[in-house]
């Protein structure tokens, strides 16, 4: 009887455990960003304008839509480094599509299509034959950006319907782009996902231990098919984006874009190794990118030199809590 | 200081984690030239103490004596250096790795003065060293393709190469075949003889009356008692570890065993195993025995939808089944608690109440979305009915003992409520207290009308719970026991391929 006693006194979660969220990574990023604000609306007196900030955001928007799908992937243990192509591609795709006299509903249409196809291209590579996604994507990378290439040679498309411009040039409401409204509502859906539905819990515990996963009765290879797809579909929804604010498609577009777009999710607190993030660190990485870009710019900051600081900022903003774990372990020991 | 001749000794060492006291100020000696049995149930504390003595813990107390004089083990290197090793239950090794690249890694020999590599010596090396332990390994074979019990040899033979003084022993005998334990025991032999002081950490007392020559007793991260083998028995010995005393350690209870639940004929498969026809019915533990390697874990496996190869008839209740994947499986009632754990039974780094729910999320959450107190309630549900000691249901698995998280495990399949259960090694590496544990455990899994196959290496579980006994050797079926039919004898005399049975 006793025994069933103590049993029954073991609580859900053990409370008091505020501190827990305090030391949490999206906290220490907060303050960063916190940080950062104050010191552009200090530097520039241009900061604080409301349609300066609003013009910033078009700068981050669309690869931060494709870092919620990314940082899934990542958690689940996989990634995707051909997104830049699959803008390339799917971009390319519109083109041709809009040559051809096509509507805007069509192209848009078009876009996710494409980077469906490409999705599923590279998850069934990668699950099909049990190949590295790193490898995989790699691949598909070159694959992807060689056929906007062979498609478009030096040229360009830059017929695009008028009403095509209003995804990357129009506003919802005041300051509010279309863009921008698109990446809450989407970083709001993503959030549910990931930490409010049975997909992802999978995603953790797939992340976490992909053979008990499957032990555990869950589809692992379905799954990571499932998430290859929805990155290449948001994917697609950028390139429709980036299409519309720039107005043209060249081969080049969005070059480089994975890697800016795996900083984010990295920054964010999701571990390259799988099984642990979330989305409310991605989507507060995703603003301190944006604020330190933005601010950069404002004070004349060359790109090259602006690269630099960004690379700067995600090794020491990831090593300080690593070093400050230590100190701490250090000086409990010598207590 | 301390004046006795003990080589390491350790005074008031405590260890604390988060809600747990992993040891309370204990004590421990180790002797050159003796063996020292550390025993104690799951949750004793002798993961912490090892990981204290090889430098990867710090303790929050106490002082450790390296031959008297005080020492901190601060980190791994310093316990190398002292020439503390420690072979562990789950033998950390490099595969893609020679069998010499093993022994010497880290540590490799080297000559000229740019350092260079001696592999000729290493190797030279590597073969006496193997030699000297009777384990006649090519130095250059590569070690993945080295059975479990050779792998040991080449860890015990990676201590040897650092002229280790304290080796650690921590229950190298679970994977191992009975005439590698022999093996095992010319070497501790060996070892105890070149003076070295050696912690064995073990489960099994006739091991520990074998090789042992001290004991020393921990309970919940307490010293209970230490004295010499020869001074005591195993009755004492147990009443010690769990403070009562162990008189039925096989609970079986007679059940009436009902209608066949699962049929399989005729399964199959290429490499592992050939022509596998057997039945199990509710209320029946059916013992799958066999030496490692002869294809019971492979049967299962198939049998759960893991291996593609395999081809057969299953039928449950009666209906014929296509099993492809562990999904089908479950959702066919038919789970299997796997017997690595760690590596394919529980999700570590996940709490306990996400790990019970897992499989059953969608039928938990019809919309897909989540409902954590459904999730809470399930979780508790079994967590209390199989006693995991635990400080919350959101207590990530990792942090829990071995039984512990072995509970975890089971209790994520009992709650999938199913048909047929089946347990691969349920008791690899747990203590006797939690062995018992899981056994009336069984025996109430058979009495509401379970179906159990228990995979085992161990024959007296089996003797002691199965009603019928399968023996297997080299993938056939070799012979069936009722429960009244099998002798100790004769069940091992099939299983080792002994025609005269």
């Amino acid at each position: 009887m006793e025994n069933t006693m103590t049993q029954s006194a073991v609580p859900n979660r053990l409370s008091g455990n505020w501190r827990h969220y305090l030391l949490r990574w999206e906290t220490f990023l907060l303050l960063v960003a916190a940080l950062v604000f104050l010191f552009n609306s200090f530097a520039s007196p241009y900061f604080l304008d409301p349609w300066n900030l609003s013009d910033a955001t078009f700068n981050f928007t669309e690869k931060a839509i494709i870092a919620l799908p990314m940082a899934m992937l990542i958690i689940c243990r996989e990634i995707d480094l051909s997104v830049a192509s699959i803008i390339a591609l799917a971009s390319v795709s519109m083109g041709l599509a809009a040559e051809a006299g096509m509507g805007t509903g069509s192209l848009v249409a078009i876009a996710i299509a494409v980077g469906v196809a490409c999705g599923l291209f590279n998850g069934l590579v990668v699950t099909g034959f049990g190949i590295p996604s790193i490898v995989v994507t790699i691949g598909t990378m070159s694959l992807y950006r060689g056929i906007t290439y062979v498609i478009l040679g030096d040229g360009a498309f830059t017929d695009y319907p008028s009403e095509f411009a209003y995804f990357g040039q129009g506003y919802v409401y005041w300051v509010f782009s279309f863009e921008f409204v698109l990446f809450l509502g989407l970083a709001l859906v993503f959030y549910v996902l990931l930490h409010h539905t049975n997909f992802g819990r999978r995603t953790y515990a797939i992340g976490n231990n992909p053979t008990a996963a499957l032990y555990s009765g869950i589809k692992v290879n379905k799954h990571k098919l499932i998430l290859f797809v929805l990155v290449g579909a948001l994917s697609g929804l950028a390139s429709v984006l980036l299409t519309s604010r720039l107005g043209s498609t060249r081969p080049s577009i969005a070059f480089a874009w994975e890697l800016n777009i795996v900083t984010m999710v990295v920054l964010g607190g999701v571990s390259i190794l799988g099984g642990a993030g979330s989305i409310l660190g991605v989507v507060i990485a995703v603003f301190l990118m944006g604020l330190v870009t933005f601010g950069l710019g404002l004070l004349n900051v060359p790109g090259i030199v602006m690269s630099i600081i960004i690379g700067a900022m995600l090794i020491s903003v990831i090593s300080i809590p690593v070093l400050l774990g230590r100190w701490r372990a250090m000086r409990e020991r010598q207590s | 200081m301390i004046t006795n001749s003990a080589v390491l000794s350790l005074r008031d060492v405590s260890k604390v984690f988060p809600g747990v006291k992993a040891l309370d100020n204990v004590k421990l000696d180790l002797y050159p030239g003796e063996v020292t049995a550390l025993v104690g149930e799951n949750g004793a504390g002798k993961s912490t103490l090892v990981k204290t003595l090889t430098g990867i813990y710090q303790p929050d107390g106490g002082e450790l004596y390296w031959k008297g004089e005080p020492v901190d083990i601060s980190d791994p290197e310093v316990a190398l250096q002292l020439g503390i090793t420690a072979i562990h239950q789950e033998t950390v090794l490099f595969g893609e790795l020679s069998v010499t690249e093993n022994i010497f890694a880290g540590n490799y020999l080297t000559r000229g003065p740019l350092r260079r590599l001696d592999w000729p010596a290493m190797h030279q090396r590597s073969r006496e060293i193997l030699a000297d332990i009777d384990a006649p390994l090519d130095p250059k074979a590569q070690l993945k393709g080295l059975s479990i019990g050779q792998k040991h040899m080449v860890a015990i033979a990676r201590a040897l190469s650092v002229d280790a003084q304290v080796v650690i022993l921590d229950e190298p005998t679970a994977a191992l075949s009975h005439h590698e334990i022999e093996e095992l025991y010319g070497i501790v032999e060996r070892l105890k003889k070149s003076g070295k002081a050696i912690l064995f950490i073990s489960h099994k007392f006739d091991e520990i009356f074998t090789i042992a020559d001290r004991y020393v007793v921990y309970r919940d991260g307490n010293f209970v008692g230490e004295g010499l083998i020869s001074n005591v028995n195993e009755a004492e010995l147990v009443e010690m570890m769990v403070a009562r005393s162990v008189s039925e350690t096989f609970p079986k209870q007679t059940v009436s065993i009902g209608e066949p639940v699962m049929t399989v004929s005729n399964l199959n498969h290429p490499t592992e195993f050939a022509d596998i026809n057997f039945e199990v019915r509710a209320g029946e533990i059916l013992g799958f025995y066999g030496l490692v390697g002869s294809g019971r874990t492979e049967i299962m496996q198939a049998l759960y939808g893991l291996s593609k190869a395999a081809t057969g008839d299953v039928r449950i209740d009666g209906k014929t089944t296509q099993i492809r994947s562990p999904a089908d499986a479950i959702a066919d009632g038919l789970v299997y608690v796997p017997e690595e754990r760690q590596q394919q039974g529980a999700i570590l780094d996940l709490p306990i109440f996400q790990n019970i729910s897992l499989p059953q999320l969608s039928k938990l959450n019809p919309k897909g979305v989540l409902n954590e107190q459904r999730e809470y309630e399930l979780a508790r549900a079994y967590g209390e009915r199989l006693k995991v000691k635990t400080s919350s249901w959101d207590q990530k698995v990792a942090n829990l003992s071995g039984g512990n998280q072995q509970k975890v495990v089971i209790g994520k399949w009992l709650a999938t409520q199913p048909k047929v259960i089946i347990l691969d090694e349920p008791t690899k590496g747990i203590d006797i207290g939690s062995k018992a544990a899981v056994h009336r455990f069984m025996s109430e899994l058979v009495e509401d009308g379970l179906a159990v196959i228990m995979v085992s290496s161990e024959l007296p579980e089996v003797l002691g719970m199965a009603d019928r006994i399968m023996v297997m050797h080299e993938g056939l079926m070799v012979r069936e026991f009722s429960r009244e039919d099998a002798t100790a004898e004769a069940v091992v005399a099939a299983a080792t391929g002994g025609l005269a049975a």
